[in-house]
């Protein structure tokens, strides 16, 4: 045995953390470089701000201005008030019947001492609703609690937080997915376990996708309310500052949460192609949970239990607290439990992703990976 | 120098190692031959910390081996695994900043490697846009990346071309004469018979024979000769002590207990006519191999 020059055989190894640090790195790097990823990613932000933008000025759209015939100063002062009305002064009611019939004029108002409102408003076939609104006497109304939810706008809510968080929980969840598969099926992760730990590598993965979810939300929300500015829609901003507050870190957590889940069901499968069969049953734990928010919207007793379930904390607490039907502590409580069961998927999709990652051939079932577990 | 010491690993009820022990001399290339499914792969892997052993212990010049050591070991994996889609020097990058070194250095390392490999495409290629043989050139120099102080490859000539095989051969020779312990496995024995320095022979599991190639030849249990005589010589048969092996007109092969015996038959036959050779006949290796595999 000859001398070793090395006589101690050692050589640095990058700590827990900077290793982590690579992988997120490279992840981001990776989905920012792809044409895929940032078309997609433009196109959202751009859809959804530009949804904003026309959905404030969509009223404005669908009005257009009608030609009334008027036979009275009586009558055009009556009108005077009214939008989108342009007054024609005609000389008598004959020669009104005749603009109105020969579609000149949307419409006529004439006077008529019989009318209760001393005027009749004479159209073709049937007078436009606003000319008729405007012209009738109205009873005072008063409201009792003018700022009280609309139900059709918490719907709408229920229905965006969930869409955003189901949306993006399936999109990064695949992404997760299809990275630790790459790395599995080009067998790359046999030379990355050689130098870092499995678990570097799907925390890196992890943190890496909840960076890019969070970044394309956070610009989308800012597309959305640029678009509610453009558009003066005050309804974005105003009311639902408090639930979105409570919907970022529910959020935030939740998608760490099943990000992990979703990394350890690709670690279970070889190839590309069984990664369905692992990752539905994580699918579903989204989806049920996210329909029920929505078809159980108003219904008190059923939101108030899956404002605790992880799953659907995140839509089902902002919605309540949009509602007002939520205790100050029952966010926190929720949020808890939230962190607590994070906690333990993290650590049981480790100890999947340790014992499944170097594994090839057929796939593993989630009771066989769970038992093993 | 790394030593296996009773290295034993199960998967389920299937144990694969029983009780492994070996050593990967310093400066010494090491070849580790056994067929499909013997355990090859399971060893290095066991070696590189990617597997933990049941039991049994590694030691690197005497102590146990510990992560930094496993760190200096440039591994080349049998499944080769690169990322398809990354640029060619974007991985070779990556992966040596897992050792600590900085984006510089591994960018400066990995060109030279790359060139030193003679690479047939640009660095900032994608893995999938080059040859399949290219691939394998990155792979190698993947392993090699970080300044490694031992290596340990799992087939690296399976799938080179014989020019690409010699210029990686005198890339690992290289390696191996800066005094850095190499163990690689092949079942491309007349290359390993060519280039190794000690053999480990494992065979479902179990080790079978280790030691130089000298060594190994000398643990047989007859020698051989051979002899190119100038007529028939049928007559070899009737000789005692000895054993006819092969028969070719006046070329003969045969074994004999001791070389008092293959003497006699030399002087016998200069007696009967010429002889035009007569010399020890060293077993190719994949003889010896069949031959301590299926004992």
């Amino acid at each position: 045995m000859s001398a070793h020059p090395n006589p101690t055989m050692t050589a640095a190894r990058a700590g827990f953390t900077t290793a982590m640090g690579l992988v997120i790195e490279r992840e981001i790097m990776v989905r920012l470089k792809s044409t895929a990823f940032m078309i997609s990613t433009i196109l959202s932000i751009v859809l959804f701000g530009a949804l904003v933008a026309v959905s404030g000025a969509l009223p404005s759209l669908f009005s257009s201005t009608d030609k009334v015939a008027v036979t009275s100063a009586e009558a055009a002062e009556a009108l005077a008030d009214i939008d989108d009305v342009e007054v024609v002064d005609v000389g008598t009611v004959a020669e009104a019947r005749e603009l109105v019939s020969g579609e000149d004029v949307a419409a006529a108002v004439v006077d008529d001492a019989e009318s209760p409102v001393g005027l009749t408003v004479i159209a073709q076939r049937s007078a436009p609703d606003s000319l008729v609104n405007a012209l009738s006497r109205v009873p005072t109304v008063e409201l009792l609690d003018p700022d009280a939810p609309d139900p059709a706008l918490t719907y709408l809510m229920g229905l965006g937080l969930g869409l955003v968080f189901f949306m993006s929980a399936v999109t990064f969840g695949s992404t997760i997915a299809s990275s630790v598969v790459e790395e599995k099926q080009s067998r790359i992760v046999e030379i990355l376990l050689a130098s870092t730990s499995a678990r570097a590598l799907m925390f890196g993965k992890v943190i890496a996708c909840t960076i890019l979810a969070f970044a394309q939300i956070a610009l989308t929300a800012v597309a959305v309310l640029f678009g509610a500015a453009i558009s003066g829609n005050d309804l974005v901003l105003g009311k639902i500052a408090e639930p979105i507050a409570w919907f970022i870190p529910l959020f935030v957590i939740g998608f760490v949460m099943v990000a992990g889940l979703y990394a350890a069901a690709a670690s279970m499968v070889s190839r590309a192609e069984d990664l369905g069969s692992t990752s539905t049953p994580i699918m579903m734990t989204i989806f049920l949970p996210y329909m029920a928010v929505i078809i159980f919207s108003d219904n008190e007793a059923v939101m108030a239990v899956l404002s605790y379930i992880p799953f659907s904390a995140a839509v089902a607490v902002p919605m309540r607290v949009f509602l007002g039907t939520i205790a100050w502590w029952e966010p926190l409580v929720s949020l808890l439990i939230l962190v607590v069961t994070t906690l333990g998927a993290l650590l049981l999709a480790t100890r999947i992703f340790e014992r499944s990652i170097l594994r090839s051939g057929p796939k593993l079932s989630w009771k066989k990976a769970l038992t093993e577990a | 120098m790394i030593t296996l010491d009773s290295i034993t690993r199960s998967f389920g009820s299937t144990t694969v190692l029983h009780d492994l022990s070996f050593t990967i001399e310093a400066g010494r290339m090491t070849g580790f031959v056994g067929s499909n499914g013997s355990g090859k792969t399971t060893t290095m892997r066991i070696i590189l910390g990617v597997l933990a052993a049941d039991s049994g212990r590694i030691t690197v010049d005497g102590h146990d081996i510990t992560p930094a050591h496993r760190s200096a070991i440039g591994y080349m994996p049998e499944e080769r695994g690169l990322y398809p889609k990354m640029p060619i020097i974007d991985q070779l990058v990556y992966l040596a900043r897992f050792h600590g070194l900085s984006r510089s250095t591994a960018r400066r390392r990995g060109l030279e490697l790359l060139e030193q490999l003679d690479l047939v495409g640009e660095p900032s290629d994608t893995l999938e846009s080059v040859s399949l043989g290219n691939q394998q050139k990155v792979q190698i120099a993947a392993a090699l990346i970080h300044q490694p102080q031992a290596l340990v490859l799992d087939e690296p000539f399976s799938g080179l071309d014989p020019a690409a095989v010699e210029r990686t051969l005198d890339v690992l020779k290289g390696f191996a004469s800066t005094g850095a312990p190499v163990l690689f496995s092949s079942h491309q024995l007349d290359l390993v018979e060519r280039l190794v320095d000690d053999i480990v022979i494992i065979n479902r599991g179990r080790l079978v024979a280790t030691g130089s190639t000298d060594e190994l030849r000398r643990l047989r249990s007859r020698a051989e000769w051979t002899l190119q005589g100038g007529e028939d010589m049928a007559w070899v048969r009737d000789l005692p002590d000895i054993d006819v092996i092969e028969l070719d007109g006046s070329w003969v092969r045969f074994a004999a207990s001791h070389s008092d015996a293959a003497e006699a038959v030399l002087r016998e036959a200069l007696t009967r006519g010429s002889v035009s050779s007569f010399a020890p006949h060293h077993l190719p290796l994949n003889r010896l191999f069949q031959e301590v595999t299926q004992s």
